[in-house]
């Protein structure tokens, strides 16, 4: 046990990822039958290490010490430095156990590209995007930090766009690309403004310093960059565009790393700008933040209530539940503005919790949604239908997962989500108008999230796994024989699926758990040593887990389930059961004469039609072009309005063609002309430098 | 003593609950000119079907065999942490192994998330056999109760706000000593947003006919459709419990006199015993009344009743924060 205590475990941790995303490689080139190996290879290897990852976290919490070391580096200007505390310990946990069971589930998940794709190539880009992710989170020095953050974007690039022989993947990779980089660009930003009001690189250094320098604009600068910046990354409405095509495209166990984990990244980035590098920012960002997880959140759920593609549905869901989660940063935010240290701990607390629960039902959602996509070769849930006869495990799986998200209790949403609530509860109290009503409006927007997100997940349990089949499915895709127990795919789910009850009962553990890393990040002894004393934040740790009501509520809920249904059971056991068939009104049922995925959300899309702006389009065509009494082809299309692409990126677009164009009329492609402006230039910086 | 209390503090929602569904079918009958069916006959129905056979759909899953089991049980669970006659959370102690206590579920968070819990495993029962019906009436009720969900979880909030706890037990004790009289007027307003949500989430007019069968326009009938024999008893009941625990919350929490504070059965229960039964009679006169005087609305009219409600919580938020925090 000792081993994981080392700092060097974790070198052998990033070696092993880097190591399996070369081998996959060679394994590829090298063994000739399609990638069978290397897949294994590359999923195996990256699985142990994750799981070395895993064990490495919980070493350092065992520890109770945080680990630092740095190396040089030959680029000027960078060295590798790396600070793991309790808060990177913690995502390093998440990382590496998610990154586990996916892996593990990938084995059998990649099996159907065998032949079909490069799979050594795959290989390379997962691990490597898993090692991105194990830098970012663990880098103390912001140029290290950026390249380890574009490392993590591009190698997830290359994995969303891997399917590449549907042309919508490529499309997808290319607005992810787009949208990463423009969010890069504000992270270069905030980074660089850093380094303008502390003269430093190095994060420990940003602690120390602060941004006494930066005059309350260029703060404000600051945090915006920040905001835009990761935000992009984690997905805040409106700059989420990439995020319902991205996740959807990529293999699913890459859906789960990228939803469940990576976007996290920036949640995590952004508590550490404003908590932990840059601690009192005014209170208006924590207002700030609110409205954008209320916004988040609410949409987040109504798009996902319109979509009819399974992935792209999760997809949306993650949307909310970083609404969700930001909700809980906002109010730390607001409450340390405040200097109620209590409430601000407990906020936070409420967030990373949220944090760590949506990674594990989401990552469940995504997998099962994977077995369902590859059984019956389509992702669009009007064919899907009655799956629960064919792919009884996964089912039940995805009801778990689906119970999970809806935050019903006793599971781990829930506890969250009841954390989240009650520190929203607490800003209603403050005394300025402004705050009361920012936070009771929070309180109303996570209200109806969790009435949208139950509505939501009623229709994608049931349009899939209930009811009869719908459509024929392709030949290709046997959808008649019965699903197989399988450690490879279902081990992981069923962990996930155990992790959601754990931690929903067990909430109050992890409680105060989450309080010790977040009082050793905040209170902790500053830039130059490392120990984080969590066990004597306990105390305080009390007063919030035991009012944790989910405990009480699953013990209660399990006695009284068993009891009424074996009395029930007892009492009514000589009643027969007859198996008949479906009511029909005297008409046989056909497939078709059961209710549509579409139509099933439809009248909440039409009371939501102020916010989603449904669209139709009839078209009908006639046999009689005349008289027009004979219909021979009539269609209906119906669509949603893209309000983000149309009002905020086709403007930005426009303007930015709009501007290079007038930029195009001084490149008149005479060499003459050029050597010109190169000679002002020159001129122009010469008289800049001597002033 | 301890032991039998907390076993009738639990029983009490399912046994009185088919009376006051009796209660307003006797009302409704009586303002119709009818005779109708005396007050025990719900409980004749139920015992009739619990003797039944039951036919399950073929299509039907292990969703249609085990969740109304769940369905069942979380009402019964709900009851006993709602204020009936005592604000005394049900416990009992087990010597050594502690006390089990249904405090928790008291919070009104769990009860919010509960509801919908049991709303959210109806739909999917109703969506099960692949019948027509039952889809359709699936997507009305998550319609109308995803829409309620705001309204429910704010009329509670603003009590909650109010008494400055999150549990309904100490609502109810703390709303009888602690709160001023001038917080009278958001609480009237919480409660109308509040009756709004109780018609809706038991499938009352102006929402749903409770009375009918095979009508296009219906929720929860439809949904339950293909059930039969116990199943269906355990249906019915969990509706009723419904019905007689959102009565209870609106009669106790926002009207909290003459509840006893004490548990046992000691001198305070002569007094809160009759009033909670003139409590919960004027409730069914109320809910009996609007059934016989009021169509039921447009589906699409059924929204702007389920924000109106959300709203009037909202105002009383407002004004409560406003005037008084």
């Amino acid at each position: 046990m000792d081993i994981f205590f080392h700092t060097q475990t974790f070198i052998v941790v990033l070696a092993l990822y880097a190591g399996t995303a070369v081998l996959s490689l060679f394994a590829f080139w090298q063994v000739r039958d399609g990638g069978r190996t290397a897949n294994r290879v590359a999923h195996f290897g990256a699985c142990l290490a994750s799981l070395l990852l895993l064990a490495f976290s919980v070493g350092v919490f065992l520890d109770g010490e945080g680990k630092a070391l740095s190396f040089a580096s030959p680029f000027p200007g960078i060295y590798f430095a790396f600070r793991i505390d309790g808060l990177a310990a913690f995502f390093l946990g998440l990382i590496g156990g998610i990154a586990a069971l996916a892996s593990w589930f990938g084995v059998s998940y990649q099996k159907h590209f065998i032949g079909k794709y490069n799979l050594g190539f795959f290989g390379f880009f997962y691990n490597a995007f898993l090692l991105g992710m194990v830098l970012a989170v663990s880098a103390n020095q912001a140029l290290f930090f950026l390249f380890a953050w574009e490392l993590m974007s591009l190698a997830s690039y290359f994995l969303v766009i891997f399917d590449r022989e549907d042309t919508r993947n490529i499309r997808a990779g290319f607005l992810y690309l787009l949208m990463t980089q423009l969010g890069t660009v504000f992270i270069a930003c905030a980074l660089f403004l850093a380094y303008k009001a502390t003269g430093s690189f190095d994060f420990d250094v940003w602690r120390l310093v602060g941004l006494a320098a930066l005059s309350p604009v260029w703060q404000g600068v600051l945090f915006g960059s920040v905001l835009i910046g990761f935000g992009t990354k984690a997905g805040i409405i409106p700059l989420h565009i990439w995020l319902p095509e991205a996740h959807p495209a990529a293999p699913s166990h890459v859906s789960a790393l990228m939803s469940g984990v990576m976007i996290k990244t920036a949640i995590f980035m952004i508590i550490r700008f404003f908590f932990d590098f840059f601690p009192g920012a005014p209170l208006e960002w924590g207002l700030v933040i609110l409205i954008l997880g209320a916004i988040s959140s609410l949409l987040g759920v109504l798009y996902a209530l319109s979509e009819h593609d399974i992935k792209r549905l999760l997809a949306y869901h993650s949307v909310e539940n970083i609404g969700i989660i930001l909700l809980g940063v906002g109010a730390a935010l607001v409450f340390a503005g405040y200097g109620l240290q209590d409430f601000f701990v407990f906020a936070l607390v409420a967030a990373l919790f949220h944090t760590a629960n949506h990674a594990i039902f989401k990552s469940l959602l995504f997998m099962t949604s994977g077995v369902v996509v590859g059984v019956t070769g389509t992702r669009n849930m009007e064919a899907y239908g009655g799956l629960i006869r064919v792919l009884p495990y996964s089912a039940f799986f995805f009801l778990i997962g689906s119970m999970a998200i809806s935050a019903f209790p006793p599971f781990n949403g829930f506890a969250s989500e009841w954390l989240v609530f009650q520190s929203l509860f607490v800003g209603v109290a403050a005394s300025s108008l402004v705050v009361k009503m920012t936070f009771l409006a929070s309180i109303a927007s996570l209200s109806f999230t969790g009435g949208l997100a139950m509505a939501c997940f009623a229709k994608a349990f049931g349009i899939t796994f209930l009811g009869r089949r719908r459509e024929s499915v392709s030949v290709e895709h046997n959808t008649s024989k019965k699903e197989k127990m399988s450690w490879l795919v279902h081990l992981p789910m069923g962990v996930l699926a155990i992790l959601t009850l754990a931690l929903g009962i067990g909430a109050p553990f992890v409680v105060s758990f989450l309080v010790g890393i977040v009082a050793s990040l905040v209170f902790g002894t500053g830039g130059e040593t490392l120990v984080f004393p969590y066990l004597q934040f306990m105390g305080m740790s009390e007063n919030f887990s035991s009012i944790l009501p989910v405990h009480g509520t699953a013990v209660a809920l399990v006695v009284f389930v068993a009891v009424i249904g074996a009395s029930v059971g007892w009492l009514t056991r000589k009643r027969k059961v007859t198996l008949a068939p479906t009511w029909d009104c005297g008409m046989p049922l056909s497939p078709k004469m059961q209710i549509t995925a579409t139509s099933f959300s439809r009248s909440l899309v039409i009371i939501f039609r102020g916010i989603l702006r449904p669209t139709k389009q009839s078209d009908v065509e006639y046999r009689d072009a005349e008289t027009r009494y004979f219909t021979s082809v009539q269609s209906v299309k119906t669509d949603f309005f893209d309000v983000y692409r149309n009002y905020v990126f086709h403007p930005i677009a426009q303007a930015i063609g709009y501007f290079s164009d007038r930029v195009k009329k001084i490149q008149s492609g005479n060499v003459n002309v050029y050597m010109l402006y190169v000679f002002i230039t020159l001129i122009v910086l010469l008289i800049l430098t001597m002033q | 003593m301890d032991i039998l209390f907390f076993v009738i503090q639990i029983i009490a929602v399912p046994a009185i609950s088919p009376l006051l569904i009796g209660v307003i079918r006797k009302i409704k009958a009586l303002m119709q000119n009818r005779v109708g069916a005396d007050v025990w006959q719900p409980y004749r129905d139920l015992r009739k079907l619990f003797q039944k056979d039951e036919i399950i759909s073929n299509e039907a899953s292990w969703v249609t065999r085990y969740f109304p089991y769940l369905i069942f049980a979380i009402t019964v669970l709900l009851g006993a942490a709602v204020p009936l006659v005592t604000s005394v959370s049900p416990e009992l102690v087990l010597g050594e192994w502690g006390v089990f206590s249904l405090a928790p579920l008291s919070d009104f968070i769990v009860i919010v998330y509960l509801f919908a819990l049991a709303t959210f495993l109806l739909v999917l029962i109703g969506m099960d056999q692949g019948s027509a019906f039952g889809g359709f009436g699936s997507s009305r009720e998550m319609m109308v109760s995803a829409l309620a969900e705001g309204g429910f979880f704010f009329a509670l909030f603003t009590v909650s706000i109010a008494t400055q706890t999150g549990s309904v037990m100490d609502m109810v004790s703390s709303g009888m000593t602690n709160v001023p009289l001038l917080t009278l007027l958001p609480l009237l307003i919480a409660f109308i947003g509040f009756f709004l949500v109780l018609l809706a989430e038991n499938a009352r007019f102006p929402f749903d006919n409770p009375a009918t069968h095979l009508e296009l326009t219906m929720i929860h009938e439809a949904m339950i459709l293909d059930l039969s024999g116990k199943r269906l008893a355990l249906m019915e009941w969990a509706a009723a419990n419904k019905l007689m625990i959102f009565v209870a919350l609106g009669a106790n929490l926002f009207f909290p006199f003459g509840v006893s504070m004490t548990s046992g059965f000691g001198e305070e229960w002569t007094f809160a015993f009759p009033i909670f039964i003139v409590k919960v009679l004027i409730f069914a006169l109320a809910i009996a009344l609007i059934e016989s005087l009021m169509a039921k609305f447009r589906i699409f009219r059924l929204p702007d009743v389920l924000f109106t409600s959300f709203i009037l919580s909202v105002i009383a938020i407002g004004i409560y924060v406003g005037a008084y925090v």
